[in-house]
């Protein structure tokens, strides 16, 4: 069934349990974004100390697509210089414009290659982004704020 | 019985092909936008075929056809809805229809009976489509005028109660939707117009949801502005339409001005054409004018009465078939009263674009979102829903294909 491309398992894992979710206090950027046409939110603390990602955490609600992404991306992120997580949201990027002809690098992207099933599906490519997108709005803003 | 779904499901090409893999096409989502039948994809053709010149200018025979294909449309819309012809204006979409009156009741000088100040209400309902939300939200933003609604009750009717303080003798315009595009509630325009009358308002009514649906007839309803788009009554995009009482529309000022709503221009003035021309800048949108005309033909020949006597019998069985699912919450009238076909709904806390895309690899199209209506979402404490919107090519099949679709979505969803 061309369904199970699309929901993983580790996606319904992230899904049903969200790593990171519930805001810290503590962040040097915070972000809300909304994917307006289906009224799904987020809203994301990324708190960055000499260039590192030592904490992202989130909060909203969304589909299961848009919840495990974010999850997922939390995970790989944390810990993570910000042009290393420049990386991995560039190559995440151009796996959801693949149209389903990429598999994404697990090298790179590590768990998140799952998401390759997503890009067959051109109505979530959006749902899959949300989180993404807000974190690289928050790094840009950690980014000045460091400096 | 005259009506036939299975004869009317010939008339839509679009039921011959299948989707996902060979399935039957089971398309809920008429409320978004409903199928064309042959007669309408054939009309449109057939002007550009042959018969295309623009109208009401040219001096040859096919200006003549063109003028008289899309001025018999405008008669054949006016007979559809119970107004005049010289009511009936031609637009690109609902969306515009609403935003001419705004626009046009915000170029309204002192004097007008149209024109706004700090002093006066507008009235909206919290249960409006976006686009009979925000032009209401401009316009007070711009002129000052308070923005007023009723409220949505939590059995999803409006919430009439306190009509007196809410429409009052400074409000100017009730813009109220005739039925809910997210809940199927059906509103009672009665008591609204009586009121709104009563204090000299207008009353704007956004007809989406209602003209394909039912017979409306503007006189019986005493609105005062109607608009509703042609593409959800089976007629093409590209064409909305406002109806206005004859003696407003000649008040009303120009909302688009330019050529073919004139009647004499100088280098600095200009008078205006009558109605309808006054407010149809342009060369029209011919084609699809004469799409509509066609479409709303079809639908008379069917009989409104008998579209509308289908839709309630479904809509019975949807909500009896789709309240026995576990974990299933209607947003939107329970009872079989003045409600339409349309059905929103949770299913347990499985995301609605989750339920939408299992339900798509069955076949079933569906909506799913806030479906333009943000502040009634919130209203009713959903973040998003999925909308089951049935029409007169729906039968008790496609209700069927949802519930098992449905039970698929938490059998699927239920496995982590």
């Amino acid at each position: 069934m061309e369904l199970d491309s699309l929901y993983q398992e580790v996606i319904l894992d992230h899904y049903k349990h969200p790593q990171h979710k519930g805001l810290s206090p503590v962040y040097t950027a915070q972000v809300s974004h909304v994917n307006t046409s289906c009224g799904d939110e987020i809203t994301l603390n990324l708190n960055v100390e000499n260039n590192v990602i030592t904490s992202i955490t989130w909060d909203g609600q969304g589909c299961s697509i848009s919840q495990a992404s974010v999850s997922m991306l939390s995970d790989l992120v944390t810990d993570k210089t910000l042009e290393q997580a420049d990386a991995i949201v560039k190559s995440f990027s151009e796996l959801m414009a693949s149209k389903g002809t990429a598999a994404g690098d697990p090298e790179i992207l590590e768990d998140a290659v799952v998401f390759a099933g997503v890009s067959k599906f051109p109505g979530r490519v959006k749902c899959a982004l949300l989180g993404w997108m807000a974190f690289k709005d928050a790094a840009i803003q950690s980014q000045g704020e460091s400096k | 019985m005259s009506f036939s779904v299975a004869q009317v499901r010939k008339d839509f090409p679009i039921f011959e092909r299948t989707i996902r893999d060979g399935k039957r096409l089971v398309y809920l989502d008429s409320g978004a936008t409903a199928q064309k039948p042959w007669v309408v994809i054939n009309a449109e053709s057939d002007f550009y075929s042959k018969h295309n010149a623009a109208v009401h200018r040219g001096a040859h025979q096919l200006a003549e056809e063109a003028t008289d294909a899309y001025e018999g449309a405008r008669e054949m819309v006016a007979t559809f809805i119970g107004g005049q012809e010289s009511e009936v204006i031609f637009t690109k979409s609902a969306t515009e229809s609403i935003n001419l009156v705004a626009y046009a009741m915000g170029n309204a000088q002192p004097g007008n009976r149209f024109a706004l100040s700090a002093s006066d209400s507008i009235v909206v309902t919290e249960m409006e489509h976006h686009a009979n939300l925000i032009p209401w939200q401009q316009l007070a933003a711009r002129t000052g005028a308070q923005l007023k609604w009723f409220n949505v009750t939590q059995d999803s009717r409006l919430d009439l109660s306190n009509i007196d303080q809410v429409i009052t003798a400074n409000t100017k315009v009730v813009a109220v939707t005739h039925q809910s595009n997210v809940l199927g509630t059906i509103n009672p325009l009665d008591a609204i117009v009586r009121r709104a009358h009563e204090v000299g308002a207008v009353v704007v009514l956004d007809a989406c949801q209602s003209v394909p649906h039912m017979s409306v007839n503007v006189a019986e309803l005493d609105v005062d502005f109607l608009a509703f788009s042609g593409h959800k009554a089976v007629g093409p995009t590209g064409v909305g339409v406002l109806w206005g009482k004859a003696e407003l529309l000649d008040e009303l000022p120009p909302f688009l001005t330019g050529g073919s709503m004139i009647e004499n221009v100088t280098m600095t003035t200009a008078t205006w054409a009558p109605v309808p021309q006054k407010f149809e800048a342009g060369v029209p949108n011919m084609a699809q004018a004469v799409g509509l005309g066609a479409a709303c033909k079809y639908l008379s020949e069917l009989g409104m009465d008998a579209v509308r006597e289908h839709e309630i019998a479904l809509t019975g069985y949807a909500l009896e078939k789709m309240s026995s699912i576990e974990g299933i919450r209607i947003v939107g009238p329970l009872e079989n009263v003045a409600r339409g076909a349309t059905v929103s709904f949770t299913l347990a806390d499985i995301h609605p674009h989750d339920i939408g895309q299992y339900v798509d690899s069955q076949g079933v199209a569906v909506r799913t979102g806030h479906h333009c209506a943000w502040p009634l979402a919130r209203a009713m404490n959903v973040p998003a829903t999925t909308r089951a919107s049935f029409y007169l090519y729906n039968d008790e099949r496609d209700v069927d294909a949802l519930v098992e679709a449905l039970l698929g979505v938490r059998k699927y969803f239920g496995r982590f």
